[in-house]
């Protein structure tokens, strides 16, 4: 299959691989897929108390297309709030990475990483307020 | 050493340089029709067909007169098992298959399983609506059925002791060594059994099948065995008479010959017969009609013929090329698996799974090595190796697994430019898989509830 220059781009050369202290109260882990069906993603943000994404990390099991989906959405987040990171959807990252419609499932995880890594963040502080 | 590598000469062999040169004749000057009988022409072209159908038939210790030319192994195994079953319908109709079979093979059986499906499904409309004049859907069936007092499952089963022209098969499981289990293969067989097709050696992991015990099991019930030979013949010694094997299917392009023509060996003695799948102008005994190949049957009986010869020192020489490999990547990282049987393996075959690494990602990171995944990630259905999955493999190692297919041109030179190449880059990508993380912080990955989607 051929891949776009920027999945391979992402793929050589992946940007904020990594591990963020799950403990920390401003960081939230989104951990989605299955290694059965293949692809496994997790995604880490440390969140300001502002509400402001300070950083991000991932860890992927998948093809080039998850780790490509993956890195992508790492540098999307960084900057944004939590409200407006969670207007990205898949169908960004697929246009973006130009994925091939049988790799669409990729962006997919990127998105619902990124939806579970926000809601283990709220989760936490509303644990911690309560 | 010249990038990328080809290690994956399961799909396809590159043509041998003197394989190229017996063919090139037949290709400008002698340029006959083997089925010309009046011209010199045809004489020299039929001449050349019949050298080559020897070297072939010498190959796999058979006739000359047992050789059937196909377009390639896929006809070949579309004819043996069609044409047995259409030849021998009043005798029975129940096949016996492996489920780690190649698709050519699966899916001929798969087909005949909906044809006989299609008949009776057919014959009881008819039977139930006391035929044609009417149109029966299905969904009037039980009505119908009751209208003319007839029970509806009695009725089916009558029809199905009846020859329909499709089949009934067995996909028998193979044990975690991914060979097949004697016992299991006998217990299988039935009275109705006509054929049982199961390859020497499997293009995905390369496991030989214990193919002359399953041949005398077979010939003391007076089954039919076609044997898909297609990986192994030129690279294990194979033989129809010491195996008892009554049909096998071979492929040019697999050792070292030309793509697009192959063979389907047809034993004489006792004599098998089966139904043409073509109709024409007779050509093969009738088997097989169609103009014959002349250059590529050319190509094709000298890459027997140099196979023959090359066995014993080539086999050794891919063996120790296969064992470097194996043992170079498995010293090096930790949780690597070699899928399917070690002992009974073609020599230059490796299929092995990378825990906690995805194989289309580490297909991709060493694209200077061409090789295969065993998962069917590249293909549009995602799922994981039904080979793999037979033999027991859980699915996240079946997404894990790389197979080389070391050939006659590899050398030494290449195999430990793909070791540090391979471990190089397992390890990057552990150091990105959260699952090699988590599996190295002691979780265990089975207690994870995970998102299916």
């Amino acid at each position: 299959m051929a891949y776009s220059e920027k999945v391979i781009e992402h793929y050589e050369n992946p940007r904020n691989v990594g591990t963020l202290d799950k403990n920390d109260p401003n960081v939230g882990t989104g951990l989605v897929g299955a290694p059965a069906c293949g692809d496994v993603m997790r995604l880490q943000l440390k969140i300001s108390d502002t509400g402001v994404i300070e950083d991000a990390r991932f860890k992927t099991f998948g093809c080039g297309s998850a780790i490509a989906s993956s890195s992508l959405v790492t540098e999307w987040v960084k900057g944004k709030t939590v409200d407006q990171a969670m207007t990205i959807s898949n169908k960004d990252v697929a246009r973006e990475l130009a994925l091939p419609p049988v790799k669409i499932h990729c962006s997919v995880l990127a998105e619902d990483a990124i939806k579970a890594a926000i809601e283990d963040f709220k989760k936490k502080r509303a644990s911690r307020q309560a | 050493m010249n990038l990328p590598i080809y290690m994956d000469n399961h799909a396809t062999t590159p043509l041998d340089p003197r394989v190229l040169e017996a063919m090139l004749p037949y290709l400008r000057e002698d340029f006959g029709n083997a089925a010309s009988r009046n011209h010199a022409f045809g004489w020299k072209a039929e001449a050349a067909v019949e050298k080559a159908r020897r070297q072939v038939a010498d190959l796999i210790g058979a006739s000359e007169k047992e050789i059937v030319f196909t377009s390639g192994a896929t006809e070949s195994d579309n004819l043996a098992i069609k044409g047995v079953i259409e030849f021998y319908k009043s005798k029975g109709d129940h096949i016996i298959t492996l489920k780690t079979e190649h698709k050519a093979v699966l899916d001929t059986c798969k087909r005949l399983e909906r044809v006989r499906q299609e008949r009776l499904d057919e014959l009881k409309l008819l039977r139930l609506g006391q035929l044609a004049e009417r149109d029966v859907t299905p969904e009037e069936v039980p009505e119908l059925a009751a209208k003319f007092n007839l029970d509806a499952d009695d009725t089916y089963k009558k029809w199905a002791e009846m020859p329909t022209g499709g089949a009934r098969v067995t996909y028998l499981d193979v044990e975690r060594d991914g060979r097949v289990s004697l016992e299991k293969l006998a217990a299988a067989m039935t009275p109705k059994t006509v054929l049982v097709s199961i390859m020497f050696a499997n293009n995905e992991i390369g496991v030989v099948q214990p193919v002359a015990e399953i041949g005398k099991l077979c010939r003391e019930r007076g089954i039919l065995f076609h044997c898909d030979a297609v990986q192994g013949v030129g690279k294990v010694p194979f033989d129809v008479e010491k195996m008892n094997v009554d049909l096998a299917s071979i492929s040019a392009h697999k050792m070292y010959g030309p793509k697009g023509v192959g063979a389907l060996y047809v034993r004489r003695k006792p004599r098998v017969r089966i139904a043409p799948m073509v109709d024409g102008g007779g050509h093969e005994r009738g088997m097989r009609s169609g103009t014959l190949n002349v250059a590529s049957i050319v190509g094709f009986g000298a890459a027997a013929e140099v196979a023959k010869l090359d066995l014993p020192e080539e086999s050794a020489r891919l063996f120790r090329l296969r064992e470097r490999l194996r043992t170079g990547i498995m010293e090096q990282l930790d949780m690597v698996t070699v899928n399917g049987s070690l002992e009974h393996r073609m020599p230059g075959s490796l299929n092995i799974s990378f825990s906690y690494v995805e194989g289309e990602a580490l297909m991709m990171s060493i694209k200077d090595v061409a090789v295969s995944s065993g998962s069917a990630c590249t293909s549009a259905s995602l799922e994981p190796s039904y080979v793999l999955r037979a033999l027991g493999v859980e699915e996240d190692m079946a997404h894990s697994s790389i197979r080389f297919g070391l050939g006659r041109f590899n050398t030494e030179e290449e195999v430990d430019f793909v070791i540090r190449l391979v471990v190089d880059k397992v390890r990057k990508l552990r150091d990105m898989s959260p699952l090699y993380e988590m599996a190295k912080e002691g979780i265990d990955l089975k207690s994870i509830e995970w998102t299916a989607h």
